[in-house]
């Protein structure tokens, strides 16, 4: 069973369409979302979902008015501005800001400061017409969204295994930072879709980067190709340059959209152009993927 | 005034939005730029600016001073993010997941523990024009954005017009970019996934009592949910952009709207009058 991860730097540039083709054009395979926090491959695939899990990453401190004596003791230990004092000089705690590092907890000299599990998001099991789908959605401004990467990357593998597939195909989150990170960890290759634009080139050479760092193996697929050629033979150099093999160049096609508004992924819904070279570049991934590193 | 964008979807203009609404106020206001998407920041790669200032930024993790320390486990007890392991006579500790909360330095009963920086990434000042710009880069392989968007933050001068470029999603980094401003821009676009996500940041921001607006880019393609959708809930449409290829290609040379088509910069002037008429 082979694990590979759709990433990009920066958003917007086609992991999710490139994924829910794959979702058609893999067999034998588990589909996960984990971007947590913007979940949208379910949007295409339409999961008929089975299971919910609730998430709890972590605690919260909650603070009890009646016990507090205000000595503000708690005010200067809080890191993370989550801790305040009102004009009438009580103290409360925004527990959008609270990290749940429990140190006020620890400090307060009344124990009127208590950590509270919160649930900070649920996780899924879907069926789908393209075999199972694992996704989730993190609760409104919560923390610990690589927690619950991993908790959605550990039931799609489990699945995979118990149902002897042959992949796990990952649809990643944008940015190189915590997600990311729980999202690529442990995969056989990660596939970056980058744009010739130079924030699209920017941000696939700093995730790249991020792949190496951790050892994953990396390729590389150029969406929209046709709005910069220039930059299309930077990203060229680029790649080449870092032993990065650059797998597929994808037009421009409006086509998209429409597949989009109607929820159908790409390749089933058209074969033009650009629906072969997503096919093509499945094809390329495979055999990576099955030749091993 | 402090001015947010964010959007929930990757992609969908944000930078975009930020970058011509700053250059559109450059002379007759006095704008501070703050791109808080510090794990993929790109705004430079418009507004051009001339950095100045280049800082590091660390995180303050713990250092173990091993020959006062008896092993008791007592900060890793307390650890909540599991970066501190105690073994029976050595200590383990993982930086990469220590949120620098302090609280094991504070609460060893050694005191055995002090703190060390450990670099997260950098921030850079400059000025592009008139307007002065802050950004952050976090460092390949560092997990933790919120305390470099913290660093970046701490620049605010709420003299000036402040435009914060913010991280696409709604989880922490966000949080963190778009808490105390006076109003936000959420930028989307028409399709299911632009939706979707609008809903998601939309819910953010009544958390956080942010009054906002909806910008709509791209706004002659896909389909008519955003309008039905903001229609039903109430929220203000601030602005459409059309889908037009020479803004697509415009932006894949790292040029502004503004620079190539000029009468973009009064549809941004009354932007900002509307943003005006409806923080309070």
């Amino acid at each position: 069973m082979k694990q590979l991860v759709i990433i990009s730097g920066k958003g917007g540039t086609g992991k999710t369409i490139i994924s829910a083709c794959f979702a058609v054009l893999a067999s034998k395979k588990v589909m996960a979302d984990s971007d947590v926090d913007a979940a949208n491959l379910y949007l295409l695939l339409h999961p008929e979902i089975q299971e919910t899990h609730q998430f709890s990453g972590g605690k919260k401190a909650r603070i009890e008015p009646e016990r507090c004596t205000q000595c503000g003791e708690c005010l200067d230990v809080c890191r993370f501005d989550a801790i305040s004092e009102t004009h009438e000089g009580t103290i409360i705690i925004d527990p959008i800001s609270c990290e749940g590092c429990a140190v006020c907890s620890y400090i307060c000299p009344v124990e009127a400061i208590e950590m509270k599990k919160s649930i900070s998001g649920e996780w899924f099991v879907s069926r789908t017409k393209y075999g199972h789908f694992v996704h989730a959605r993190l609760g409104i401004g919560e923390e610990n969204s690589g927690k619950l990467v991993t908790e959605v990357r550990k039931k799609a593998k489990e699945i995979a295994e118990k149902d002897n597939l042959d992949f796990v195909i990952i649809d990643g989150p944008p940015g190189i930072g915590c997600p990311v990170i729980a999202s690529l960890s442990g995969t056989d290759l990660a596939l970056v879709v980058t744009e010739p634009t130079l924030s699209g080139i920017h941000d696939m050479e700093r995730v790249i980067q991020m792949a190496s760092h951790f050892k994953t193996r990396t390729a590389c697929c150029i969406n929209k190709f046709d709005i910069n050629l220039r930059n299309v033979s930077q990203i060229e150099t680029w790649c080449e340059r870092n032993s990065v093999p650059l797998i597929g160049k994808i037009p421009y096609d409006e086509e998209v959209t429409k597949s989009l508004t109607q929820g159908i992924p790409f390749v089933e819904y058209s074969t033009n152009s650009a629906s072969k070279e997503i096919k093509e570049i499945w094809e390329r991934l495979k055999q990576m993927l099955n030749r091993g590193v | 005034m402090i001015i947010s964008i964010a959007s929930g979807k990757g992609g969908t203009g944000k930078t975009t939005v930020a970058v011509n609404l700053a250059l559109s106020l450059d002379g007759a206001h006095s704008v501070q730029f703050l791109d808080c998407d510090v794990e993929e920041p790109n705004a430079h790669f418009f507004l051009k600016p001339k950095i100045r200032q280049s800082q590091p930024v660390f995180l303050p993790i713990p250092e173990v001073m091993e020959e006062i320390c008896t092993y008791c486990g007592k900060c890793a007890e307390i650890c909540a993010y599991n970066a501190i392991a105690v073994l029976k006579d050595s200590i383990l500790i993982f930086p990469e997941l220590c949120h620098g909360c302090g609280g094991c330095t504070l609460l060893c009963p050694e005191k055995a523990i002090k703190e060390k920086g450990h670099r997260i990434g950098i921030i850079e000042l400059g000025s592009s024009n008139n307007i002065l710009f802050i950004h952050g880069k976090l460092d390949i392989g560092q997990a933790m954005s919120p305390p470099l968007i913290r660093a970046v933050k701490k620049h605010i001068n709420s003299k000036h017009t402040v435009i914060i470029d913010a991280p696409p999603g709604t989880s922490c980094p966000v949080i963190e970019s778009v808490k105390r401003s006076d109003f936000s821009l959420l930028v989307t676009e028409p399709t299911p996934f632009g939706l979707s996500d609008l809903r998601l940041a939309v819910e953010t921001l009544k958390e956080l009592k942010i009054p906002f607006g909806v910008i709509i880019n791209r706004a002659d393609v896909g389909d008519k949910q955003i309008q039905d959708y903001c229609q039903k809930e109430n929220i203000p449409i601030l602005m459409n952009i059309p889908m037009d290829r020479n803004i697509a290609v415009a932006y894949s040379e790292g040029k502004s709207i503004i620079e190539t088509q000029p009468s973009y910069r009064e549809k941004f002037l009354e932007l900002f009058e509307k943003v005006q008429r409806l923080k309070k």
